[in-house]
């Protein structure tokens, strides 16, 4: 199994040197406009919140997988996981307060030891939809995940799980040999339970995110092609597909200075940037919170530890709603990620 | 100037053709962007339908554009080469094709 960043101590696991990479090349020399320029144009600067909607948890690094282009740097070598003592702070948050949802996102959120406690105190606190983002493989990867859909099924969990493609070389190329084969068997047990089925309301949505250096395509057509192929090689559904950009963050990042790839994707990204995509970002309706209960606007700023304002307070401990919704966003090249195309978000797309 | 007759940043210039003729260029773009639209053909089979003219024209820069937007439109590897030996074995048929006009007038020539 390939190792995260951190473990081979690479040099792209110290985050200042992705910052220096980010700000640098044709943002240094003025080529290509940064993006906080670009929001200025159209009077988002300084960017700000709309209204605090989603509350995403990371419970953790550690991952049973260790994909190619993770931004999270995630793998079974990280140990970087939630306690409960945060874990019943957040719980706190969310009880107090009316947020439409709760995001739980890792690494795999499902090997944190007390996943299980924490899913059932949240829906005791009243959390109205929860999300678990489920890398598939995870419910085949040890006998004790393999009731993970019934689980999931018992609190009416929203499952969105990656699948970067519906055959199996483009997949795993990008999420691990033999990924796919896995990923397969594990959406029809979510199947057979009832997940993505009409009429259940059990919801099963798929993210797609593209294998290389390159911009995902139409949402709408992709979904369409996944399902058919799905359908008819494996006699599977789900409801719908999430088209997600990579940003140049972290292992994507790495792949993208090897491939050589670095500098003509961010002009890609830079020359599809949709300023109508702006209104719409997820840091605006979105707070990321990481292990140790910091928080962030967005999980791609929590991988590059840029926490939220401090004026605002940085820790779920000091969160207080209005001074949330006030703060000023913390922003950077690698957030023309989110408005390339049709937009990107963990929601797939926003314009 | 650059020592070779194709540079890949050249493909980023392709708009400032309109430099040195905006009408045309405009009516070019306008209609090359219509054309690319989802109609009685998806996005998608319009993608690959150039890639594959792409090689027939043996067009670089068209190679280029069209590998990144066959990829994006979600088109897998094998169908992607599928395109190319549609071209190929066009490109290959018509050459030999000819090969009658050949014999016709080889008959005629000969006893
Ligand atoms: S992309 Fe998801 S499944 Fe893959 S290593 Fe990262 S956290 Fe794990
Ligand atoms: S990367 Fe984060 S902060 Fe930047 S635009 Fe995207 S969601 Fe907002």
């Amino acid at each position: 199994m390939a190792k995260s960043l951190k473990a081979q101590g690479h040099k792209l696991a110290k985050i200042e040197e992705q910052i220096k990479v980010l700000n640098g090349g044709d943002f240094e020399s003025g080529d290509l406009p940064t993006f906080g320029q670009k929001i200025a144009e159209i009077g988002h600067a300084p960017l700000k919140p709309s209204k605090l909607e989603v509350f995403q948890i990371n419970l953790g690094y550690m991952c049973n997988q260790t994909c190619a282009h993770c931004h999270v740097d995630a793998g079974p070598d990280r140990k970087e996981i939630m306690t409960r003592e945060t874990m019943q702070q957040c719980v706190d948050v969310i009880a107090q307060h009316d947020f439409p949802t709760v995001d739980l996102t890792g690494g795999a959120p499902e090997m944190n030891p007390d996943f299980r406690w924490f899913v059932e105190q949240l829906t005791a606190a009243g959390a109205k939809e929860i999300i678990v983002r489920c890398n598939l493989t995870i419910i085949l990867a040890n006998k004790k995940y393999h009731d993970l859909p019934e689980f999931f099924k018992k609190h009416k969990i929203r499952v969105v799980s990656s699948l970067p493609y519906y055959e199996a070389s483009k997949t795993d190329r990008q999420r691990g040999d033999g990924v796919f084969g896995k990923s397969i068997q594990a959406l029809q047990m979510l199947n057979e339970i009832g997940y993505g089925k009409e009429g259940t309301g059990l919801i099963l949505d798929l993210v797609y995110n593209p294998a290389g250096a390159f911009l995902p395509g139409n949402q709408a057509s992709l979904e369409q092609d996944f399902k058919k192929s799905l359908m008819a090689n494996f006699e599977i559904v789900f409801n719908n597909l999430l088209a997600i950009t990579n940003l140049p963050i972290s292992r994507f990042l790495d792949y993208l200075i090897r491939s050589e790839n670095y500098q003509e994707y961010m002009e890609k990204l830079v020359d599809a940037y949709n300023p109508g995509a702006v209104e719409n970002v997820m840091c605006r309706n979105t707070i990321s919170i990481d292990w140790e209960g910091y928080m962030y606007d967005c999980d791609f700023n929590q991988m590059l530890l840029l926490k939220t304002d401090e004026k605002v307070g940085q820790h779920i401990s000091e969160f207080d709603l209005d001074k949330i919704n006030s703060r000023t966003i913390k922003i950077g090249q690698h957030c023309y990620g989110c408005t390339a195309g049709a937009g990107s978000s963990c929601q797939g797309v926003v314009a | 100037m650059s020592k070779t007759y194709y540079d890949p940043d050249d493909l980023k210039k392709f708009g400032d053709i309109a430099d040195f003729e905006p009408k045309l260029a405009d009516k070019f773009f306008d209609y090359y962007g219509e054309v690319f639209k989802e109609g009685a053909l998806t996005e998608r089979e319009k993608s690959l339908i150039a890639l594959a003219v792409s090689h027939a024209v043996q067009c670089p820069y068209c190679i280029d554009a069209y590998t990144q937007d066959t990829l994006s439109k979600g088109c897998s590897e094998a169908q992607m080469m599928e395109a190319v030996h549609v071209a190929a074995a066009i490109k290959g048929g018509a050459a030999l094709v000819h090969g009658v006009q050949m014999m016709n007038k080889a008959k005629k020539l000969s006893m």
